[in-house]
């Protein structure tokens, strides 16, 4: 591994550092798609700048395109207050009119700039290394290098200025209102932090998969804990996890950097969508499938509790009247048994007394719905677990 | 060539008549199929859509190596399809919201996609140089068989539409109550949802990945500000869709160095930023020249109303008062009070004002609902 790799690597995950702070509160907000509309609205801002600067990496250019996806924001916003129409529209609306402005400025003067629509769509990571920034003579790194890490730490500076205020208007704006923390300016200010980001990071990265960095890692994240500050953390570790692999999975197929970090996001979610303990899709799947049981089961006891007669105790019936399907009634049966609910004898069922006690109870939880009833209940059953 | 040029030069040149014979059915499409989008909140399902079929496209022309647009069309269906149920997946089975269920979908699927269309580059005989027109599209490699592709879809498309008229109108305005009249709405949801999907990947040969969204919503957003009317307004979105097309193919055809995909993008906008402001129903202009006419009313009924105090402490209501008392009260004008006079509440005598009987029992029963006739 040589020093450009390194430098490559280390450009990826401060990128990836960087959009995943922005990136979990966005996914918080409910406003992931605005890091998309912002990606892609920056574009007729970094032509202009460019014409201005003819230089990718001037602070003036950032500054001129970050301006871009606030106006963007401000724009969506105002759209959005007309009434005509909802929120979602006005999103889809602007940001594909910037960007085509944007495509049009490049393509009319294709001569004049050098810049590649594909390029700002993409970036080009690898070449990240040979722009160089010195200062006095003396080669002090990649400049793609310094703004990101100037972004990364000034993002990093608000955050632990601001992490009570932005952590009080994202979960409770009407609270953080009434603190006299204006949600406008916090709002404002992260949405021109998500822009200078945007900018900061599409020459590595490409405009588009700005975006994955800043939704995927957080959305891994919000679905293994409920903790701010552990979701935060989280974030970053998967997205400076997906760069490193990502880098060494475009090394291997020798492919772009970018789409190879985004597939490891891509890679990563997925797994933790099917995996994730408690809230990923085989868990709940399993809950669900374990919650129609019980109330099956219940729904039994209940029945048996209000039969006396044979007729309906029988364990045929389950079949015929209740309509239940025989591996259906054949579940509900042994786990009743397992409990030690009922007893059957001859294929007659009854309840057994501490059956008997559990129904009254479950009765008596659904007539008051008190919790108190069923505190002892929580046990065996996933039903009352809420 | 001009735009003169053009319109002379297509209904005689194949490839001019062929392209936007294309984007004009295109545009139409998505109009129609746009409207539903609209209207069902999924507005931005379209982007995350186009973006999501890039992968697909991909993947067929790695597994068939074939260029052919059918197959490539093929590929971005599936995949596209693929996308929206996982979008779905997302949204119904973790809490998740569905803004971040786009955008992971969206990014996630075209990252993937980036990362295939680079390998393929890479490829030593790989003839890759048509799958790069899918990121933004080219309307000038329409040949005629894609333009009956897209005619039979729109076919397909409105026939479905109409024999699912009610059922698609029902699910639209009242998912719950469809659900209790035994509908299944699951698979109309499915329909139009699959709809949707199919008339993003038509557009993707022409508009591109990047920029399909906008032909989805803007002429249905542009036809919601015309119409209450869900007949009309997906009418008018087929109409502006349509004409979006041609206007955009005729501009792009115009001028050197112009991709088609953006220019329709940006005429298309220009017809939702016209309609947003001057549709006399909902349009911003009516809706503020209502709002400065009430506001004028209101105004001259105050007038009013401080003339009758004035004229209630006289025991001769007529009694000539100056106009100059009037100044310190806003909302007087000389035309405001021209038009008391023209409704013969008030008669001017120089520099004199006095209330008339009519005037002065107008304003007597101003505040009186009940007694409401000057409404």
């Amino acid at each position: 591994m040589h020093s450009a790799q390194l430098e490559i690597q280390l450009i990826a995950c401060l990128v990836a550092i960087a959009c995943a702070i922005p990136g979990t509160f966005l996914v918080l907000r409910k406003m992931a798609m605005i890091s998309d509309a912002i990606s892609h609205a920056i574009l007729p801002g970094l032509v202009v700048g460019f014409f201005i600067t003819q230089d990718l990496n001037s602070p003036l250019l950032i500054l001129l395109a970050a301006l871009t996806g606030v106006i963007t924001v401000i724009l969506v916003e105002q759209i959005q207050k007309t009434g005509l129409v909802k929120e979602d529209t006005a999103i889809g609306l602007v940001f594909p009119a910037l960007f085509s402005i944007g495509v049009i400025m490049i393509a009319k003067n294709a001569n004049d700039v050098h810049l590649d629509v594909d390029a700002v769509l993409l970036g080009e990571l690898a070449f990240a290394p040979f722009d160089r920034l010195t200062v006095g003579g003396t080669d002090i790194g990649p400049k793609s290098l310094w703004v990101i890490g100037a972004i990364l730490t000034i993002t990093i500076g608000l955050l632990i200025a601001f992490f009570k205020e932005l952590k009080v208007s994202t979960f409770d704006a009407g609270l953080s209102a009434s603190l006299g923390f204006s949600p406008a300016i916090i709002h404002y200010g992260l949405m021109s932090m998500a822009s200078i980001t945007t900018v900061g990071a599409f020459d590595a990265v490409g405009a588009i998969l700005v975006v994955a960095l800043m939704i995927a890692p957080a959305a891994c994240a919000y679905l293994l804990t409920t903790d701010l500050k552990k979701m935060l953390g989280f974030a970053i570790f998967f997205g400076v996890f997906s760069a490193i692999s990502g880098y060494w999975m475009a090394h291997w197929l020798d492919a772009s950097i970018a789409g190879s970090i985004t597939t490891m996001l891509g890679i990563v979610f997925l797994s933790i969508y099917l995996f994730a303990p408690s809230k990923g899709l085989i868990a709940v799947t399993y809950r669900e499938k374990q919650q129609r049981i019980e109330v099956l089961l219940l729904t039994f006891l209940l029945h048996l509790k209000n039969h006396n007669e044979e007729s309906e105790r029988h364990v045929k019936h389950l079949n015929e009247h209740i309509n239940w399907h025989k591996v259906k009634s054949k579940t509900v049966l042994d786990l009743a048994l397992k409990n030690n609910m009922i007893i059957i004898d001859h294929k007659i069922v009854s309840l057994t007394k501490k059956g008997d006690e559990f129904t009254s109870k479950a009765i008596n939880y659904i007539i008051t719905n008190e919790d108190a009833q069923i505190e002892d209940m929580k046990e065996d059953f996933f039903l009352f677990r809420g | 060539m001009n735009l003169q040029d053009y319109f002379s030069l297509v209904f005689s040149d194949y490839t001019l008549r062929t392209i936007t014979l294309g984007t004009a059915i295109l545009g139409a499409v998505t109009g129609m199929l746009g409207s539903f989008a609209v209207l069902r909140k999924q507005s931005l399902l379209g982007d995350a859509i186009s973006h999501a079929a890039l992968p697909g496209i991909a993947l067929a022309f790695l597994i068939t190596g074939a260029k052919d647009t059918n197959t490539l069309l093929l590929g971005a269906l599936v995949s596209g399809l693929l996308g929206t149920f996982w979008i779905r997946g997302i949204i119904t089975k973790t809490h998740l919201k569905s803004d971040t269920a786009l955008g992971l979908i969206l990014s996630l699927f075209f990252g993937f996609g980036m990362l295939l269309l680079t390998f393929i580059q890479k490829q030593p005989n790989a003839n890759q140089a048509g799958l790069d027109k899918y990121l933004f599209g080219q309307a000038a490699t329409l040949v005629e068989s894609d333009v009956w592709l897209m005619a039979i879809v729109t076919g397909i498309c409105l026939f479905v539409m109409l024999l699912f008229w009610k059922e698609f109108k029902l699910l639209l305005f009242d998912a719950d109550y469809t659900k209790t009249l035994g509908f299944n709405t699951k698979f109309i949801d499915v329909l139009i949802t699959t709809f949707i999907v199919l008339a993003i990947v038509l557009g993707l040969q022409t508009v591109g990945v990047v920029l399909m969204s906008a032909m989805l919503l803007a002429p249905a957003a542009a036809a919601r500000q015309w119409t209450n009317s869900l007949g009309t307004m997906v009418f008018l979105a087929a109409i502006f869709g349509a004409f979006s097309g041609v206007f955009g193919t005729a501009i792009s055809a115009s001028q050197n160095n112009l991709s088609t995909g953006p220019v329709i993008v940006i005429v298309a906008s220009v017809f939702v930023v016209f309609s947003f402001i001057f549709s006399p129903g909902r349009g911003i202009l009516f809706r503020q020249i209502r709002l400065i006419s009430n506001r004028r009313d209101l105004e001259l009924q105050k007038t009013l109303s401080f003339m009758y105090h004035i004229a209630e402490t006289h025991e001769d209501i007529s009694h000539p008062h100056t106009i100059k008392i009037l100044n310190n009260f806003q909302g007087y004008t000389r035309k405001t009070l021209q038009k008391l006079v023209d409704k013969n509440y008030v008669t001017l005598d120089g520099s004199m004002w006095s209330l008339t009987k009519e005037g002065f029992e107008t304003a007597a029963n101003l505040y009186n609902q009940n007694f409401k006739k000057d409404a």
